[in-house]
């Protein structure tokens, strides 16, 4: 059988070949037509006419204006919100005078810890009467935004005094706290650009971060380890590092946990990797250091190494808006191509005087600080003992910030607990504490737990009654 | 609807090819000298914050015209106001402040109902709750910034616009871009109108929808984009879509046009979309009682299903508001980030605005409230018909008090802000990046505090200016006798 087929195969070669040696049997226009020109002149006839057919296709049929209506009939939306739940009807206690250390709450005077006063500037009287002066002058809105007739002459003394109290060469003025820092960040970060952040960063930070549309990597909170480990990988990876803008992002107090960052640590690590600092102090402006100037201040590093220095003015400074400073550049470039700044009317004149005055108040007083720091650590020790809660804060945090010793279980167990903590503790004892409430659209995974806002106006009583109730609450509810 | 007639597009295009090829010459200029002068040690090994092209248009275009824009301003922005002078040394690149002012009267700032200045209703109660709640709560709504006013102020808010409750917050701005990614994720789809303002992007940007964009102001473009939206269902997985929500504006700043709602809302309804109503400029402002956009073409509240606006421009205040059912504001209450972690509205803001809406309701017991909204009205209808009859190219339609007067060169738009500054009347021009490139604008606001005589006088500078630059697209009408009609509300 195999001998058959060879036999058959050979013979049809040879009869192949014999056409391909062929002689030359013809001689057209001076070619000679040799036996194999035939068989490849046959081969690209063949080619040519299966390129030329259609290859098959399903046919394609666009759907009906009929179809189209059924599909919409038959569409059923789900509802704009999800069900309301019980944990959603929270209604939060409502003031009936002013936030400072001292408050009405449905007719009882209560002391205030919810209030980020730091400085204990809320009803100073000459911030009011700066502020009186202003609204008589000014209105009480600016009515444009900072481009068309809205940049009123207190808002350039105001960022002039700002940067010449910080050191830095010039300022620029935002007309809310959260707006600054996500106005920021997507103006200096551009899709491409590789930013390294903290992972404790709160809501806002994070939003800044993805409009920005960059490669965001996160390191541990607070961890210079990680950090480290992070930005050597990030540097390993990319492929240009002289194109590509590279910024690390972090907070000076954290909002949700009251750790204060290592600045002198990250500035070496910035400068040894070639990157730059945004560092949101919006809870450290006028806490820390010597003179209120900042974290920078406050680790004895020269606030020409950070770059963009951002920071709401709704905390120490009892007024409202933010501000960010850098260099001549940075600032510059903030005006024509920050959103929040462009695109929104500016800062209302009385807030502006406000914040002036708060910062002159700040410059004359520097012993309001050192009665802060005393406030701090008399609360700090009375609340090192609380059965249940431990302390999560940096010792010279001005946030207080207490968290379950052990998980009662789910995540919404927990809030269950705190927040019957504070309820108790505002209904029987007259004390107001917040507990950190966390947004559905927040990424943040930190543990949640109760905040204690401390300010320089709280008297040693005020603290010590916190502490006792806190700690005979903690006791009932904890088992 | 604009009328770009061609040999005007040809010139303006023609201006910008100037301006750009001149640039990249001071561009490559500015190349050399860096190459021999030696770059600063300190900034090796970082990479700059703009590369090249990247702020083209800031150094070389927009810094030539700088003096246009972010003027300062000396007193309370009210019909006239002082504006501050500014000399340049260096070829406008920077400002310095003089101590100079000048008297000018304000066509640029957004004062619609007359409330910003100091007013007789609103700035005793406004001091008063200064002294009482201070400046600011330095806390969020939901731990200890809440006071009476807030919650006062909510009620009014809801009761004003017609739905059940109302939520506030500190800032125009953020109320849209915070509350958008609250409100729809992915998997759900956007539809805005070309034309909707930065906040609106932004927050439809930070929700991770789907976004498409329909023809402005054309209700059957929506139609064609919703059924070809439903028939087809997310891209690439070809689900269907969780939620779609139409976003339109009442009135657009840069156009001065209304929306057409009523048509807007009936293809809503028709095809199950939700409908969100940014009222920025048009809540007190527009409607026979100043309740906006709803009022004035006959739309029911109840059909909008959230209704935004803020407080800045016809209010006088700061901030921003949604309102809408009470299933929707309990569920923003408890999930919206800029509610959970933003500082509270400042108290003196909060009354000012409750001060405010009384005035309008006729709450306070006067009728200046009605007179206000009769006065603007007339004067946006007298100012627009009159630039008409000169010969201006004016936008929008009647009863907006938003005119934007078309200058579409270049050249012209420094030219017609700094002649009427000179003739001490202050406009705003917008360029590109606001609009697009060809179709640069002078924008005038109306306000209810200006007087007839106010409004005669900004009427001759304009008209005055407008022959000197040439922006008089249209034939003239010829002139009738300008106090024709004059009203006795003054």
């Amino acid at each position: 059988m195999a001998l058959a087929m060879v036999n058959v195969t050979a013979s049809v070669l040879d009869w192949v070949s014999s056409y391909f040696d062929a002689p030359t049997r013809a001689v057209v226009f001076g070619v000679p037509i040799d036996g194999h020109l035939v068989v490849e002149a046959l081969l690209v006839v063949v080619i040519l006419f299966q390129l030329t057919r259609k290859s098959y296709k399903p046919p394609k049929k666009p759907l009906t204006e009929k179809e189209i209506d059924e599909l919409c009939d038959d569409w059923v939306p789900e509802p704009l919100t999800p069900q309301i739940t019980e944990d959603m009807t929270y209604e939060p206690p409502t003031l009936e005078s002013a936030a400072g250390p001292h408050a009405i709450v449905n007719g009882k005077e209560v002391v205030n810890f919810a209030s980020a006063n730091y400085l204990g500037l809320v009803g100073n009287e000459k911030i009011t009467d700066s502020c009186v002066g202003a609204l008589e002058k000014y209105g009480v809105g600016s009515c444009g935004p900072r481009g068309f007739y809205g940049t009123i002459d207190v808002h350039l003394d105001c960022e002039q005094k700002i940067a010449k109290f910080l050191g830095t060469p010039d300022s620029i003025l935002y007309s809310y706290g959260i707006s600054t820092i996500f106005s920021v960040i997507p103006a200096f970060c551009k899709k491409g650009d590789i930013i390294v952040a903290d992972e404790g960063v709160h809501w806002a930070v994070q939003n800044g971060l993805y409009l920005s549309r960059s490669t965001v990597v996160y390191f541990k909170h607070n961890d210079m380890k990680s950090l480290e480990n992070k930005l050597e990988e990030v540097t390993r990876r990319s492929k240009h590092p002289e194109k590509v803008r590279r910024y690390i992002v972090v907070e000076a107090i954290y909002q949700n946990s009251g750790q204060i960052a290592p600045l002198d640590e990250i500035v070496r690590l910035k400068e040894k990797y070639r990157f730059r600092i945004i560092l949101d102090e919006s809870h450290s402006f006028g806490v820390l250091g010597n003179s209120g100037r900042g974290l920078a201040d406050h680790c004895g590093v020269p606030i020409e190494k950070i770059d963009i220095i951002t920071a709401g003015m709704g905390n120490a400074l009892a007024t409202d808006g933010g501000f960010c400073t850098g260099s001549v550049r940075v600032v510059d470039h903030q005006r024509l191509s920050s959103s929040g700044y462009v695109f929104s009317a500016s800062l209302p004149p009385y807030l502006v005087s406000a914040a002036i005055a708060a910062v002159d108040y700040l410059e004359e007083n520097p012993s309001v600080l050192s009665k802060l720091r005393t406030n701090i650590a008399t609360l700090f020790n009375e609340l090192s003992d609380v059965p249940g809660l431990v302390l999560a804060s940096h010792i010279l945090s001005p946030i207080v910030f207490l968290k379950l010793k052990k998980s009662t279980g789910t995540g919404k167990t927990d809030i269950d607990l705190l927040d019957s903590i504070a309820k108790q503790a505002l209904e029987e004892d007259s004390v107001l504490i917040a507990t950190t409430k966390r947004s559905s659209l927040d990424k943040c995974k930190l543990p949640i737990g109760l905040r204690l806002f401390v300010s320089a106006s709280h008297s040693e009583s005020d603290l010590l009654k916190a502490a006792a109730s806190l700690k005979r609450v903690a006791a009932l509810l904890i088992s | 609807m604009v009328r770009l007639p061609y040999t005007t597009a040809l010139t303006t295009l023609f201006s910008y090819g100037l301006l750009f090829v001149f640039g990249q010459l001071r561009d490559f200029f500015r190349k050399l000298l860096g190459w021999i002068r030696k770059p600063k040690d300190q900034l090796k090994g970082y990479a700059p914050i703009c590369l090249g092209l990247e702020d083209f248009y800031v150094r070389r275009l927009y810094l030539r015209i700088q003096d246009c824009f972010g003027r300062p301003i000396a007193s309370a922005p009210d019909s006239w106001f002082d504006v501050v002078e500014r000399c340049s040394n260096d070829n406008n690149k920077t400002l310095h402040r003089t101590e100079k002012t000048s008297r000018c009267l304000n066509l640029g700032s957004y004062n619609y109902l007359g409330f910003a200045a100091a007013d007789e209703y609103c700035t005793p109660r406004v001091i008063q709750s200064l002294k009482e709640y201070s400046a600011s709560t330095c806390s969020t709504r939901v731990e200890g910034g809440t006071t009476k006013l807030h919650v006062e102020l909510e009620e009014l808010v809801a009761r004003f616009v017609g739905k059940e409750a109302a939520i506030l917050f500190g800032m125009g701005y953020v109320t849209n871009s915070a509350l958008i990614p609250c409100i729809i994720g992915k998997g759900g789809l956007i539809i805005s109108d070309s034309l909707n303002h930065n906040s609106i992007v932004n927050g439809a940007r930070g929700s991770g929808a789907t976004v498409r964009v329909f023809q402005h102001n054309t209700p059957s473009h929506l139609e064609e984009v919703l059924r070809e939206q439903i028939a087809e269902g997310q891209p690439r997985t070809y689900r269907p879509w969780k939620k779609i929500i139409v976003i339109v504006e009442g009135i657009y700043s840069m156009e001065g046009e209304l929306c057409k709602l009523p048509e807007i809302i009936a293809v809503c309804k028709k095809y199950k979309a939700y409908t969100y109503l940014d009222e920025a400029h048009s809540i007190g402002a527009v409607g026979k009682s100043g309740r906006g956009v709803c009022e004035l073409l006959g739309v029911d509240p109840a059909d909008v299903d959230i209704m935004m606006g803020t407080f800045t421009k016809s209010f006088g205040s700061c901030g921003g508001y949604i309102a809408a059912s009470k299933e929707i504001i309990q569920y923003l209450k408890f999930s919206c980030p800029a509610h959970l972690y933003a500082t509270s509205m400042s108290p003196p803001a909060v009354q000012q605005v409750i001060s405010a809406i009384k005035v309008i309701l006729g709450e306070d017991g006067s009728s200046r409230g009605a007179q206000k909204l009769a006065r603007i009205r007339e004067n946006s209808n007298f100012f627009r018909s009159e630039l008409q009859k000169m010969g201006f190219e004016v936008l929008g339609d009647n009863d907006s008090p938003v005119m934007p007067i078309m200058l579409y060169n270049p050249a012209k738009i420094p030219a017609f802000s700094r002649e009427c500054l000179q003739q001490n009347v202050a406009v705003v021009t917008v360029a590109f990046p606001a609009t697009p490139l060809l179709l640069a604008r002078a924008r005038i606001c109306i306000s209810a505090s200006h007087t007839r005589e106010d409004l005669i006088k900004a009427l001759e500078v304009i008209s005055k200016v407008g022959d000197l630059i040439g922006v008089k697209y249209f034939p003239a009408e010829p002139p009738k006798h300008l106090n024709q009609g004059h009203n006795k509300l003054e």
